[in-house]
């Protein structure tokens, strides 16, 4: 026992800070909001059981649920392709044959550090009103454009639009996965012939792969859990139409406009089982196309 | 003379070849250099097009306000700092008081990041314990969490606590090693120093704990210094955390008191909203700026955000 504690208490002494969060901020609450989800709850009332009736009532008649969905896979499928190829285009380019790379990758990356505040979800919003900038430019080369924000078959794109603007995090990711690949496979190949796209499919992305992978994952959790900037934008309430209205938007209107927490519990607890699974389908997949450099040995 | 014959053709044969092989490699240079041209001037326009709305937004910031919208020009026709002025005193409280908000918020979540993270990442990379896989691996799982899903329980728990329009829910946690995130970063880190210092240090008498101080810390000022930038830039930015607890305007930080703006579109105010954004990022800009070093050899080790 005294042998336990002597080689065990150095650990846990510097662990201890996060052993506490852990507990308190981490795995309480989660596990307190799947109790919740199975009650009902506005925080003046104790929690009463419901059972079932949350989730019935999400899957079964909440129109705003399944909108919400919809608006929200809508976003990650368009929003994560576009960031991820504009990152791995641009990432290439800066990769081979430019002496000073250093200005580029600071321009580009400056997007991913400012995009996430309140003053950028303003800026946007502005952007793309009626008389905006966006339109602006449109009505140069003769396009009349629609009402970005306030349209509700085009307020999704704004939003696509400012993921895409902020591509410079997975491109860093990118740059140094490139600088990963040994060059005299490129030149071996470019001995032999092969035309540049081939080296681009049977060299880059299979080498590429596991940096790949990697940025799908965290980017495809990072736009699910997209919120300050639809927040902004949409005013606070998923509009126009409910075009905006993402999950985490209704999420947050449910807890702390409408203090029905119980409900907004069950939601949150679709929205990591969610999570959960396209992270899991991700990682169980991965063994099919991602190969890593040491399994070939 | 047959010999000298031959010797005559090939000297021209090599001499042709080398002839070809010169030619090859000039037009293989030229067009390496056409190339590069090409790519310089298609990332340069790439490069205009990112930037093109962070210089409207601080070009709009100094136009009267009648400019401001149909017009795509960056030069205003005077320079004009009311906005400045008067944006700073639109709202209910001067912008003084949202700034040393943030500030008190940023960087007291700052220190605490640092400490507890780096406790966490230390016992992580160098200490054996019992447990340590799996602590290790439920760290790991804590950064795929949404905050959503954590958010109605703590509220519940920091409302019990009469924490509501405080500081202490944006603090605390950040003492208590919530962002996993800051924790990879510097596992990695710790990782690549050599074990011998330790082992060394050990033999020496040293005690796990003055390692930490005496060894680890200083080698790892770079890591710290990573995610120091990381966790002041995020926090300042931090929007949901602010929006839930902090209730009176007295204790807004600086996001929140410019979404008050946006309530109060009506009176047109948009040069002075934009003039308080600009000045918004002019920390992030600058902190960017001085560290840019730090920031992208912290992305290029832990591939993240």
């Amino acid at each position: 026992m005294r042998r336990f504690i002597a080689r065990n208490a150095p650990g846990y002494v510097f662990l201890l800070p996060w052993f506490i969060g852990f507990f308190l901020l981490a795995l309480g609450p989660i596990l307190a909001s799947l109790y919740l989800s199975f009650t009902r709850y506005d925080m003046v009332a104790d929690p009463r059981w419901v059972g079932l009736d949350n989730f019935e009532y999400m899957f079964t008649r909440d129109r705003r649920f399944w909108k919400a969905l919809e608006v929200t896979f809508t976003f990650v499928a368009l929003s994560v392709p576009a960031r991820l190829a504009m990152a791995l285009g641009v990432a290439m380019l800066l990769d081979k044959g430019l002496r000073t790379i250093g200005l580029y990758r600071a321009i580009f990356y400056l997007p991913s550090l400012l995009g996430a505040s309140i003053a950028i979800a303003i800026l946007w919003r502005q952007l793309f009103t009626a008389d905006g900038v966006v339109n602006q430019v449109l009505a140069v080369v003769g396009i009349q454009g629609p009402g970005w924000i306030t349209d509700p078959e085009t307020s999704l794109y704004t939003l696509v639009a400012l993921a895409m603007w902020q591509f410079g995090s997975p491109m860093l990711i990118f740059l140094a996965g490139l600088r990963g690949i040994p060059r005299d496979l490129y030149e071996a190949a470019e001995i032999d012939g092969t035309p540049r796209w081939r080296r681009f499919t049977r060299i880059t992305l299979p080498l590429l792969a596991p940096v790949i992978f990697f940025n799908l994952v965290l980017q495809t959790i990072e736009a699910f859990k997209t919120f300050s900037s639809a927040f902004i934008i949409s005013n606070g309430t998923g509009a126009p139409a409910d075009s905006l209205l993402f999950y985490t938007v209704y999420l947050f209107n449910e807890a702390f406009k409408f203090f029905r927490m119980g409900y907004a519990s069950a939601l949150a607890w679709v929205l990591l089982v969610i999570i959960a699974v396209f992270t899991a389908i991700a990682f169980f997949t991965s063994k099919y196309w991602v190969h890593y450099e040491n399994d070939r040995d | 003379m047959k010999t000298t014959a031959t010797d005559l053709e090939l000297a021209l044969e090599v001499d042709e070849a080398a002839r070809v092989a010169h030619q090859m490699r000039l037009a293989r240079e030229k067009r390496d250099r056409t190339a590069r041209i090409m790519k310089h001037i298609f990332l340069i326009i790439v490069s205009c097009v990112m930037l093109y709305p962070l210089f409207w937004l601080v070009a709009s910031s100094f136009k009267p306000e009648n400019e401001i919208f149909g017009n795509l020009g960056l030069w205003p026709s005077q320079f004009n700092f009311d906005n400045y002025t008067k944006g700073w005193n639109a709202l209910p409280k001067p912008f003084t008081i949202f700034y040393i908000n943030s500030a008190i918020v940023t960087v007291l979540s700052v220190i605490g990041n640092l400490i507890s993270c780096s406790f966490a990442a230390y016992a992580f990379a160098r200490l054996k314990f019992n447990g340590r896989t799996l602590f290790f691996g439920l760290m790991m799982m804590t950064l795929m969490i949404p905050y959503h899903v954590v958010l109605i329980p703590q509220y519940v728990q920091f409302l019990a606590l009469g924490w509501v329009d405080t500081y202490l829910p944006l603090v605390v946690p950040r003492f208590l090693a919530s962002d996993a995130f800051f924790i990879f970063l510097m596992v990695q880190f710790f990782r690549q120093l050599p074990r011998e210092l330790d082992e060394a240090a050990m033999i020496d008498g040293c005690s796990p704990y003055k390692i930490y101080w005496a060894i680890i810390l200083p080698l790892s000022l770079p890591a710290m210094g990573t995610a120091a930038i990381f966790s002041l830039i995020w926090v300042w930015e931090d929007f949901l955390a602010p929006l839930i607890y902090l209730n009176d305007i007295k204790s807004y930080t600086v996001p929140l008191a410019l979404r008050l703006f946006l309530d109060q579109e009506g009176q047109s105010a948009f040069g002075q909203m934009f003039a308080m954004s600009v000045l918004s990022l002019v920390p992030v800009v600058i902190f960017f700026v001085l560290f840019q070093k730090l920031i992208v050899r912290g992305i290029a080790t832990s591939g993240m955000k």
